[in-house]
C-alpha cells in the first residue's frame, strides 16, 4: 500500500510500519476524502439499483394482460321477470342485475339522501360527485333495472338478495343490510354497493366493462 | 456456540472433523450438557413440542405437494385424489391439515406459559420478541395454507382476509388487487398463495434457530422466576430433559393421531368439501378456530379501518409486552394479583374465540365488545399499573431452595397422614 516503497531503501518490518503510517498520515486529508466520495458513490449505486430491480419482481403480482383482456361482457336481461334477479360474472365477481318492482323503486325513492351512511352514488356511470339518489344508481334513467357489483363493500361477501332490513340485500358474513337501490343502511360496509360501467345496447341487453 | 473448542475427543475423525468445523462440540455444548434449570415443568415441554410439530408439517406438506396441483380447475380434485387415490394420501393428508391445528393448540400454550411465568422479562425480551414474530409466520402459513384446497371456506376465507388490507386509506384497494393478481380472489391468487406457502415454513426454521439462539444466550426461565445461581440450580439437558421432552411429544402426538385416525373432520368445516365458487358466499363463514378470537375482535369494531387496526394491534401489542408488565417478580406463583389477572385473560381469550365463531349479532357483539375492551385493557392498563401496586409473595432466594421446601413439605405431609 501507500508507503511500502519509501525511497528503495532495506528497511526492517517495524521501520516499514512506522513509515507506512506517517506516509498515509500525512496524505490523510486528501485521501479520506477520496475514499469517502467512492464509498459514497458505490454504496448509492448499490442500492439504488437493488432498489430499481425490486420493482419487477413486485409488479408481476398486479393483474396480468390475460386477467385485464376478461374485461367485458354482453348480457340479455330480456328473460328477468318482474322481482327477479341474476347472477353473473363479470372479472372474476359476481354483478346481480335485478328487475325492481315499482314498490322497490318508490321505497328506495322515498330515502332521504341526507340519512344515508354512503352518500355518494358509486356509480361508474355517472359524475364522481353524484349523489346516491335513486336516479343516480341507474343508468339512463332506466330505473327497472339495478346493475351492481354483489362484493360486499366490506370484505368482500356476497350479499343474498331479498333479505336485510330494509328489503334489499343482506351480508351474511358480517351483517350488512343494503337497501333496494344497493345502498349500504346498517352494518360494518363503508359504502354502497358499486355500480360497474355499463351500457344499454337495445332496451333488453346491456354489455358491462 | 465459539470456535474454541474445549471437549477433547478420542474418535480420531471427530476430532479431525470438530477441530476443522466444531459442530460436534455445539451440539454437545448447546443440546446435550447445556445446564438447564432442574425445576422445570411440563408446560415447559411444549417447545420441543413445536419443533416436532413444525417438522411434521414440513415432511407431510413436502410430500402432499407431489401430487396436490395449484390450479383453479384442478386444486380441489387433486386433495380429492390425494385422500382417495394416493398411497397413505388420506393419513398424510390429515396430518397435514390436523397438525397445522395442533400446531396452534401447542403454541397457544406455549405462550399463556410465557405470560403465567413472565417469560418475556429481561433478559429474554428478544427472545419473546421473536416468538411473536413466529407467531405471525405461523399465521399467514396457516391461512395460506387452508385456501389450497379451493373448497368454499378456502375461498371465502382467502376473499375476507385479502379484503381487511382495503381498510388502509388511499392505497386499499391498489394493495389488495395486487394481492390478489386480479379483480378477486382467482387463479393468480392461488397460485402465488402456493407458493408462499411453501416458502413459510423454511422462514419459520430461520426464525425458530434465532429463537433457540436467543435462548441459549439468556438459558431457560424457570417456575420459579429466580434465575440460576449456581450449578447446583441446574441438571444436564441431556438425558434429563431431551427423555422429558420426548415424553411429552409422544403423549401430544397421541391426542393428534387420535384425532387423525379417529375423528379427522371434526375440526374443519364441512363447507369446505364444496368446491370453490365465487358467486355464492356460505350463509356462515367462519375462519379455523385458531383465528378466532382475531376474528371477534375484527368483528367487534363498527368501523372498517378500525376493526382492522385493532386486530392487528392485538398481537402487535405482544411485542411491547415486555415494558408494559412493570412488575420485576416474573413468576405469577409470586404474584397473587397478577395471577388472577392472568386467568381472566385466559378466559377472555376463549370468551372471544366462542364469539368468533357466533354470527355477528346481538348479543354476540356485545359480548365481544365487552371481551375486546377488557384484552387491551389488561396489557395497556392493568399490567402496567399492577407492577407498582401489587406486593409480591417472597421469592426463594434459589431454585436449589424452592426445590428443597417443596421436597420437605412433601415429606412431612407424608409423615402425619391425615385421619
Ligand atoms: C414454531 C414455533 C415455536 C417453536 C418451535 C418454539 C421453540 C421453543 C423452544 C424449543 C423453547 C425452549 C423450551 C421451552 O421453553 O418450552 C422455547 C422457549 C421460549 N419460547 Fe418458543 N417456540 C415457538 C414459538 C413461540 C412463540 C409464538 C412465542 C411467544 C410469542 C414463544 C416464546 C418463547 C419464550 C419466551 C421462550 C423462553 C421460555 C423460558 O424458557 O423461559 N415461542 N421456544
Ligand atoms: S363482508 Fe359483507 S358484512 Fe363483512
Amino acid at each position: 500500500m501507500a508507503g511500502a516503497c519509501a525511497g528503495g531503501r532495506e528497511i526492517g518490518v517495524t521501520q516499514l510500519h512506522r513509515e507506512g503510517l506517517i506516509i498515509v498520515s500525512t496524505m490523510e486529508t486528501t485521501d479520506s476524502e477520496r475514499r469517502d466520495f467512492l464509498y459514497i458513490a458505490t454504496g448509492a449505486a448499490g442500492v439504488g439499483f437493488a432498489g430499481i430491480s425490486v420493482w419487477p419482481f413486485i409488479d408481476q403480482m398486479n393483474p396480468d394482460a390475460s386477467v385485464l383482456a376478461l374485461s367485458s361482457v354482453e348480457v340479455d336481461i330480456g328473460p328477468i321477470e318482474e322481482g327477479q334477479s341474476i347472477t353473473i360474472k363479470w372479472r372474476g365477481n359476481p354483478v346481480i342485475i335485478r328487475h325492481r318492482t315499482p314498490k322497490e323503486i318508490e321505497d328506495a325513492k322515498a330515502v332521504p339522501v341526507a340519512d344515508l351512511p354512503d352518500p355518494a352514488a358509486r356509480n361508474a356511470n355517472v359524475a364522481d360527485s353524484a349523489d346516491a339518489a335513486d336516479a343516480n344508481r341507474v343508468v339512463d334513467g332506466n330505473e327497472k333495472y339495478l346493475v351492481m357489483l354483489g362484493v360486499c363493500t366490506h370484505l368482500g361477501c356476497v350479499p343474498i338478495g331479498d333479505a336485510g332490513d330494509f328489503g334489499g340485500w343482506f351480508c351474511p358474513c358480517h351483517g350488512s343490510h343494503y337497501d333496494t337501490a344497493g345502498r349500504i343502511r346498517l352494518g360494518p360496509a363503508p359504502e354502497n354497493l358499486p355500480v360497474p360501467p355499463f351500457s344499454y345496447l337495445s332496451d333488453t341487453k346491456i354489455r358491462i366493462g | 456456540m465459539s470456535g474454541h473448542s474445549s471437549y477433547e475427543f478420542s474418535n480420531p475423525v471427530v476430532k479431525w472433523l470438530d477441530s476443522r468445523l466444531p459442530i460436534v462440540t455445539m451440539v454437545k455444548a448447546q443440546a446435550m450438557d447445556f445446564p438447564t434449570p432442574k425445576n422445570l415443568n411440563y408446560w415447559w415441554t411444549f417447545g420441543g413440542i413445536l419443533a416436532t410439530m413444525l417438522v411434521i408439517q414440513l415432511i407431510t406438506g413436502i410430500v402432499l405437494v407431489m401430487h396436490y396441483t395449484p390450479h383453479v380447475d384442478m386444486a380441489f380434485d387433486s386433495v380429492e385424489h390425494i385422500r382417495r387415490d394416493v398411497n397413505y394420501g388420506n393419513i398424510i393428508q390429515k396430518l397435514h391439515a390436523n397438525g397445522a391445528s395442533f400446531f396452534f393448540i401447542a403454541v397457544y400454550i406455549h405462550m399463556f406459559r410465557g405470560l403465567y411465568y413472565g417469560s418475556y422479562k429481561a433478559p429474554r425480551e428478544v427472545l419473546w420478541m421473536i416468538g411473536v414474530a413466529i407467531f405471525l409466520a405461523m399465521m399467514a402459513t396457516g391461512f395460506m395454507g387452508y385456501v389450497l384446497p379451493w373448497g368454499q371456506m378456502s375461498f371465502w376465507g382467502a376473499k375476507v382476509i385479502t379484503n381487511l388490507f382495503s381498510a388502509i386509506p388511499f392505497f386499499g384497494e391498489a394493495i389488495v388487487t395486487w394481492l390478489w393478481g386480479g379483480f378477486s380472489v382467482d387463479n393468480a391468487t392461488l397460485q402465488r398463495f402456493f407458493s408462499l406457502h411453501y416458502l413459510l415454513p423454511f422462514v419459520l426454521c430461520a426464525l425458530v434457530f434465532l429463537h433457540v439462539w436467543a435462548l441459549h444466550v439468556s438459558g431457560n426461565g424457570n417456575p420459579v422466576g429466580v434465575e440460576v445461581k449456581s450449578g447446583q440450580d441446574t441438571v444436564s439437558f441431556h438425558p434429563y430433559y431431551t427423555m422429558k421432552d420426548l415424553f411429552a411429544i409422544l403423549v401430544f402426538l397421541l391426542f393428534l393421531f387420535g384425532f387423525v385416525f379417529f375423528s379427522p373432520d371434526y375440526l374443519g368445516h364441512p363447507i369446505n368439501y364444496v368446491e370453490a365458487n365465487p358467486l355464492v358466499t356460505p350463509a356462515h363463514i367462519v375462519p379455523e378456530w385458531y383465528y378466532l378470537p382475531f376474528y371477534a375482535i375484527l368483528r367487534s369494531i363498527p368501523d372498517k379501518l378500525l376493526g382492522v387496526v385493532a386486530m392487528f394491534a392485538s398481537i402487535l401489542i405482544l411485542f411491547i409486552l415486555p415494558w408494559l408488565d412493570t412488575s420485576k417478580v416474573r413468576s405469577a406463583t409470586y404474584r397473587p394479583r397478577y395471577r388472577q389477572l392472568f386467568w381472566i385473560l385466559v378466559v377472555v381469550c376463549l370468551g372471544l374465540g366462542v364469539c368468533g365463531a357466533q354470527p355477528a349479532e346481538g348479543g354476540w357483539v356485545i359480548a365481544s365488545r365487552i371481551l375486546t375492551a377488557w384484552y387491551f385493557l389488561h396489557f395497556l392498563v392493568f399490567l402496567p399499573l399492577l407492577g407498582l401496586f401489587e406486593t409480591p409473595k417472597p421469592l426463594p432466594s434459589s431454585i436449589s431452595e424452592s426445590v428443597l421446601a417443596k421436597q420437605a413439605a412433601k415429606s412431612t405431609a407424608a409423615a402425619q397422614p391425615a385421619e
